[in-house]
């Protein structure tokens, strides 16, 4: 009896080691890769980066040396006007949410199908715009790739904007309220500023996500190879740009698409990094 | 001087009821434009593609052929290599990111805890095109030069089994991607998971642990059957990342229209055929075919993200009841 019970009691220990261990090893399994990722982006861009990146157009095949400046510049119009057009939109879309239709069933449709566009696939909505914008007559343009992007803009600002707005305490509403302000008035000076770096949070994590998106951009804004910043002409943009030197059989076409993909890779942390610091000063405020 | 005031209020009240119902409809006008969003995009692709739809009819799916010359277009070689490519990283992903959220709730120290979860969240936010590249130009090769053709050679003889890994060594391919796809939804899967294993409450898992449960017993017993609909949406909400991802698999696919039952060639998908050939689509049919194709897969994606929020929308009820 003891004996039976003493070898349950073992084996009972061994998989629990064993599952322990497993689940050890899957964490070092995901990081191994992702480390991999980071390592080679970082070893290969740094090996690519120089001072010409930022101060020559992109080359055309078969020459040597460029750079990428044109190609930064219109990444940074494209997502500019893209939080342009989609943060104010999503910000009144989640202020709606949060404020008018709290637990009504017309507001969770509106969650539901945001949080599909949250996920939705990006290439999707790249051939959107498309057809709404490019096919009718306006042709390959700045203002199609930033409303593109805008779409993956508005569902991330409309979530987070909702939640860090329901995260303001109630009688923050009740005392205003109380004080005959106009709701209007009550949303855009104490519940916006109460709220406010949790929503510029969402705009940061929305900007970090766009700035390496290329599916939307490709048949969008497509590319430039030369200077443009007449946002009605094809834009040229990091991403595209990277896609094409890196399918592309030129050595130094490649190099320059690794230095592309460590300056974005290294935007995306910096900006994400930023938004959770801002989140967290906010927390010890609090506390 | 009484009349004043009132007249005075009276025209505030007016102004700020005005105000009221002005900043009402605008910000239920942005409300709506979200919905309206989404079915627009839907039903642009639809109507893209409605001249493929009438000439092909629902063959369209199923035919194998794609042939720009001909014009003869169907949507098969890229649905399948969706499917599959999706399936093998699902299958590695699943219990890798499982591992991963149990050893961030359970196992780690507590010290381990915070970075780690905060690193895997911020690797999640990486572009897609940097885990194509890094697929093309590193992981590519070395599977080409280590691990191909050693897997030829060992299972290449098996039956059934053998078919799927015999084949020359090229680097891309259907198994490539779904490794790097893998490899991009871990961080997802295992995020969500990880938030949904932390809603367990920690009275349930005590109890367990007071009666000598070890911790195994605790996530087997405790943890998945509570989270058990949550943990199936966050899988299907990977699995939809995975469907619609187009730049990770554009690089190692290959770009093959062809079905082959070995793993190890080229193939094609519906994001990557989109990618790669939209640009040079110049006839209105070759363009209309795509765009059914666009179609097709947001109809998949929908399903499939939509069914995760249910599972997720599940857990959440119980949590608020």
């Amino acid at each position: 009896m003891a004996a039976g019970s003493e070898r349950l009691y073992l084996r009972r220990r061994l998989i629990n080691a064993a599952t322990l261990a497993l689940s050890g090893l899957a964490a070092l399994f995901g990081l191994f890769w992702l480390v991999w990722i980071l390592w080679t982006t970082l070893a290969r861009g740094m090996d690519a980066m120089s001072l010409q990146l930022f101060t020559q157009m992109t080359p055309p095949p078969g020459v040597e040396g460029g750079g990428l400046l044109n190609a930064i510049v219109g990444s940074v119009l494209l997502s500019g006007l893209a939080v342009l057009l989609g943060a104010p939109v999503g910000i009144a879309a989640g202020t709606y949410l949060s404020e008018f239709a709290r637990d009504s069933r017309f507001g969770d449709a509106i969650r539901f199908v945001n949080d599909i566009l949250l996920s939705a696939p990006s290439i999707v909505l790249g051939l959107f715009v498309y057809t709404l914008v490019v096919r009718p007559g306006g042709g390959f343009s700045g203002y199609a790739g930033a409303l593109a992007l805008a779409f993956i803009v508005l569902p991330v600002v409309v979530r987070s904007t909702d939640e860090m707005l329901k995260l303001v305490p109630g009688q923050m509403r009740e005392a205003a309220l109380s004080l005959g302000i106009p709701q209007w008035k009550l949303t855009t000076q104490v519940l916006y500023r109460a709220a406010l770096p949790g929503i510029v949070t969402g705009v940061l994590l929305a900007l970090a996500r766009i700035a390496g998106e290329t599916a939307p951009l490709l048949f969008t804004a497509f590319n430039n190879q030369y200077w443009n910043t007449d946002m009605s002409a094809a834009m040229p943009n990091l991403p595209v740009t990277i896609f094409q030197f890196a399918m592309s059989p030129f050595e130094h076409w490649n190099r320059l698409a690794w230095a592309g993909a460590f300056l974005i890779t290294l935007f995306v942390l910096l900006v994400s990094l930023g938004a959770r610091f801002l989140l967290l000063r906010k927390k010890i405020d609090h506390d | 001087m009484s009349m004043q005031i009132a007249i005075a209020a009276e025209r505030r009240h007016r102004h700020d009821a005005f105000g009221d119902w002005l900043f009402r409809k605008i910000v239920s006008a942005a409300g709506w434009f979200v919905l309206i969003a989404l079915a627009a995009a839907a039903f642009s692709m639809y109507w893209g593609g409605r001249e493929a739809f009438a000439e092909f009819g629902p063959g369209f799916l199923w035919s194998q052929e794609w042939d720009p010359v001909r014009e003869q277009y169907g949507a098969l070689v890229p649905i399948y290599g969706t499917l599959v490519s999706t399936l093998i990283a699902m299958l590695i992903a699943v219990p890798v990111s499982f591992g991963i959220a149990l050893f961030l709730t359970e196992v780690a120290p507590a010290w381990l805890r915070r970075p780690l979860g905060a690193a895997i969240e911020l690797l999640a936010g990486i572009p897609s095109i940097i885990y194509g590249m890094w697929g093309l130009f590193v992981l590519a090769p070395f599977l080409a030069e280590h691990v191909y053709p050693r897997l030829d050679e060992h299972l290449g003889d098996w039956p059934l089994l053998g078919a799927l890994f015999s084949g020359p060594p090229l680097g891309i391919g259907m198994l490539t991607a779904g490794l790097v796809l893998a490899i991009m939804v871990i961080p997802f899967i295992s995020s969500v998971m990880r938030d949904v294993f932390m809603t367990v409450p920690s009275r349930l898992k005590e109890s367990a642990y007071a009666l000598g449960s070890t911790t195994t017993e605790v996530a087997w017993d405790i943890v998945l059957p509570y989270t058990r609909s949550a943990v199936v949406g966050g899988i299907f909400l990977g699995m939809g990342r995975a469907l619609g991802e187009t730049m990770a698999v554009t690089f190692v696919l290959g770009n093959a229209h062809q079905i082959n039952a070995s793993l190890l060639m080229p193939g094609n998908s519906i994001a990557a055929s989109i990618a790669n050939e939209f640009a040079e689509a110049t006839t209105p049919m070759y363009q209309s075919a795509l765009l059914a194709l666009g179609f097709v897969l947001f109809l998949v994606t929908f399903a499939v993200l939509a069914l995760a929020k249910l599972m997720l929308m599940r857990l959440a009820r119980r949590e608020g009841a």
